[in-house]
């Protein structure tokens, strides 16, 4: 396979003006992955700061309550901030500090990215600005305030739907504008290489504990580990320890929205074909002359049209496979988990226990799944009680 | 010689970019014809896109008002079919990749050649990607124009060797948009490059001004103004073809001045 390429997915689709940047952070990265003082200092700061490993939680209850298959819990939500991303930022700040930047800029959706990132800025001691779609500031009131307390300055993007694509769009931009002392440390497995790549090294530490966890645990694999996918970076951890092992299904869970039927979904494999955005060439929704659809998702985390090209490339190889959780589902769960376990999953990882809970009891009580719990639900609370017709105040 | 070839023989080359449908194809055809009758040296004709990338908000906002018009990729070919019966200026799509990967990058290139469109620019397409698309237009006669950074130092060479048509000079960091100053040495860039391969160099981002032009006219063969042509486009709708052209007689003459300077401006500078 090329450098940079997943099959036929991946590539490198900037401006001339971004070429030598990704160029020099290739090498850099290519230089730091295998430095040993790199990786110590790193490890400390997974360990130390973020609160690593993270647990493997066995749900007893949703266990019993859907009589199939073993459920466990990784849980990604217990991690300082709050969910996996900020696996990925320290590595990329830590990255960029080496470099010899000294501001960072990101994208968020729901806002876990950005406040990850404004964390490991403060931690570090960088400049930091976070792009966030207009939409999702008030879908998210919550998260743009940490983020200003933590120091960023965050910016809403007004452009196209003012969700997560235009956000992403509106980084890049201000990545062309101001490149010497600025690292974009991107949220997701997805944009140009190096950094599908890059965000999915720093996120394999999901898959290597899970691998750990469960051989301790049950001297064994697990049959079935399920994510949400919306670029895809929680799913490409929790997946990538496991992509040799061809007993256990890899599950990505996308956000159907309204339904895979309607325009008002976030689907992209379900409904998106191949194409080229954001850097990348794989899947997209978009229209029949290229122009990218305005996708929508209660969750603002999964609310994007493209997908990482790494999972395309699972997909065309049917080594994994990509369902389709609608908002009524994945408001079900939201609300089924916190009851059920006492554990309150972020909206996006609620899509991964909506699908669960059809799997499990199809799965024989022998059998193991596991279910990455990706963020926790505190930020979504508002958002669901709207949801339910019922008005609260943060 | 080509009609690209041809634009940049006699004089310095203005090359105007407007994009289609904005606010609609009619104005947009009219456009075309006022801009050669004032002195344009080629147009570049901008397909919308959704999310452009590149752009800055002049341009963004054109193209949501075009898109949101209901133009289509397919509008545009007829309207080129309908221009090249009437002129034979050289004429290049500026667009994303996505809009020609989706209609199969050979189907496009083979229709807007078949349309009498003489060239492509894709902003979201490097040197390491373009082959892909370069094959495909080599084989339709259309240039696949490459573009040249201010960040791209040691890149010019290697992106200058496998150059067609002309070579597009990014002026500036940042994306389209009007600038109040232009730092960068753009005459350098263009010497790197005709030290590699005797091609045209054109500069564009971030020019607007008569003096701009000229300055930067000086050691490059052509200018591209895009964001302030399409400000006219927004601020006057289907009344802009006057002001555009207006403005264009004055950007093309502040060209031309430069590659002769006349004797009455020299006395003025003694």
């Amino acid at each position: 396979m090329k450098k940079g390429r997943y099959g036929i997915h991946g590539g490198q689709y900037i401006p001339e003006t971004l070429m030598n940047a990704v160029t020099e952070l290739e090498e850099a990265y290519e230089f730091y992955k295998k430095d040993p003082q790199f990786n110590a200092e790193l490890t400390e700061l997974l360990n130390e700061y973020a609160g690593r490993p993270s647990r493997l939680y066995f749900a007893r209850r949703m266990t019993e309550d859907l009589g199939g298959a073993k459920i466990y819990l990784k849980r990604e939500d217990l991690n300082h901030t709050g969910a996996h991303k900020i696996n990925n930022v320290l590595g990329q700040i830590l990255l960029a500090k080496k470099m010899g930047k000294t501001r960072v800029i990101a994208e968020t959706g729901a806002g876990q990215h950005g406040v990850a990132t404004a964390t490991a800025a403060a931690l570090m001691g960088m400049e930091c600005e976070v792009f966030m779609g207009e939409e999702d500031t008030k879908r998210q009131a919550l998260n743009v305030y940490r983020m200003r307390l933590l120091g960023a300055k965050v910016h809403a993007v007004t452009s196209g739907t003012a969700t997560l694509k235009d956000a992403v769009s509106e980084t890049m931009r201000e990545w062309t504008r101001r490149i010497d002392d600025t690292h974009y440390v991107l949220g997701s497995c997805m944009g140009p290489h190096p950094f599908p790549e890059i965000v999915r090294d720093f996120q394999s530490v999901i898959s290597r504990e899970i691998r750990e966890q469960l051989l301790e645990k049950e001297g064994r694999l697990p049959d079935a580990v399920l994510a949400c996918v919306g670029g895809g970076s929680n799913a490409i951890g929790a997946f990538y320890h496991f992509i040799g092992d061809e007993s256990v299904r890899l599950i990505g869970c996308e956000a159907a929205g309204r339904g895979v039927d309607t325009a008002e979904t976030a689907a992209t494999i379900a409904t998106g074909k191949l194409g080229i955005f954001h850097g990348m060439k794989s899947y997209f929704c978009q229209d029949e002359y290229g122009q990218i659809a305005p996708v929508y998702s209660i969750s603002a985390g999964l609310d994007y049209p493209g997908v990482g090209p790494e999972h395309a490339y699972l997909y065309d190889k049917g080594r994994a496979e990509y369902v389709a959780v609608t908002d009524d589902e994945a408001v079900d769960a939201f609300e089924y988990l916190s009851r059920t376990e006492g554990i309150i999953p972020a909206i996006e990882s609620a899509h991964a226990v909506a699908y669960a809970r059809k799997l499990a009891p199809e799965m024989g009580k022998d059998q193991i799944m596991v279910i990455n719990i990706s963020g926790r639900g505190d930020k979504d609370c508002a958002a669901i009680a709207r949801y339910r017709g019922e008005d609260i105040h943060e | 010689m080509s009609r690209i070839q041809q634009a940049f023989q006699e004089k310095k080359a203005f090359i105007p970019f407007i994009t289609c449908g904005d606010p609609d194809l009619e104005t947009t055809e009219k456009l075309v014809y006022a801009m050669e009758e004032a002195g344009a040296a080629l147009i570049e004709l901008g397909i919308p896109f959704s999310d452009p990338t590149a752009e800055g908000p002049v341009i963004q906002e054109a193209s949501l008002r075009a898109l949101t018009g209901g133009v289509t990729t397919d509008k545009i070919f007829d309207m080129v079919k309908r221009i090249r019966q009437k002129t034979q200026i050289p004429l290049v799509f500026m667009t994303y990749a996505n809009v020609v990967f989706s209609r199969g990058i050979g189907h496009f290139a083979r229709q807007a050649a078949e349309a009498g469109i003489d060239g492509l620019i894709l902003p979201d397409v490097p040197f390491e990607e373009k082959e892909e698309f370069d094959g495909p237009c080599r084989e339709y006669g259309l240039d696949f124009i490459s573009l040249i950074a201010p960040t791209s130092h040691e890149r010019i060479r290697m992106i200058a060797e496998k150059a067609s048509g002309f070579v597009y000079c990014v002026s500036s960091l940042g994306v389209t948009g009007t600038r109040s100053s232009i730092t960068t040495d753009t005459g350098a860039m263009v010497r790197v490059v005709k030290e590699t391969k005797n091609i045209p160099c054109a500069v564009g981002f971030g020019i607007s001004t008569p003096e701009q032009a000229s300055k930067i006219g000086a050691t490059a063969d052509g200018v591209i103004v895009g964001s302030a042509i399409v400000k006219l486009c927004g601020q006057y709708g289907r009344e802009c073809v006057p002001h555009v052209a207006e403005y264009v007689k004055k950007m093309a003459a502040a060209l031309e001045k430069q590659e002769q300077p006349s004797p009455d401006r020299s006395k003025c500078v003694n």
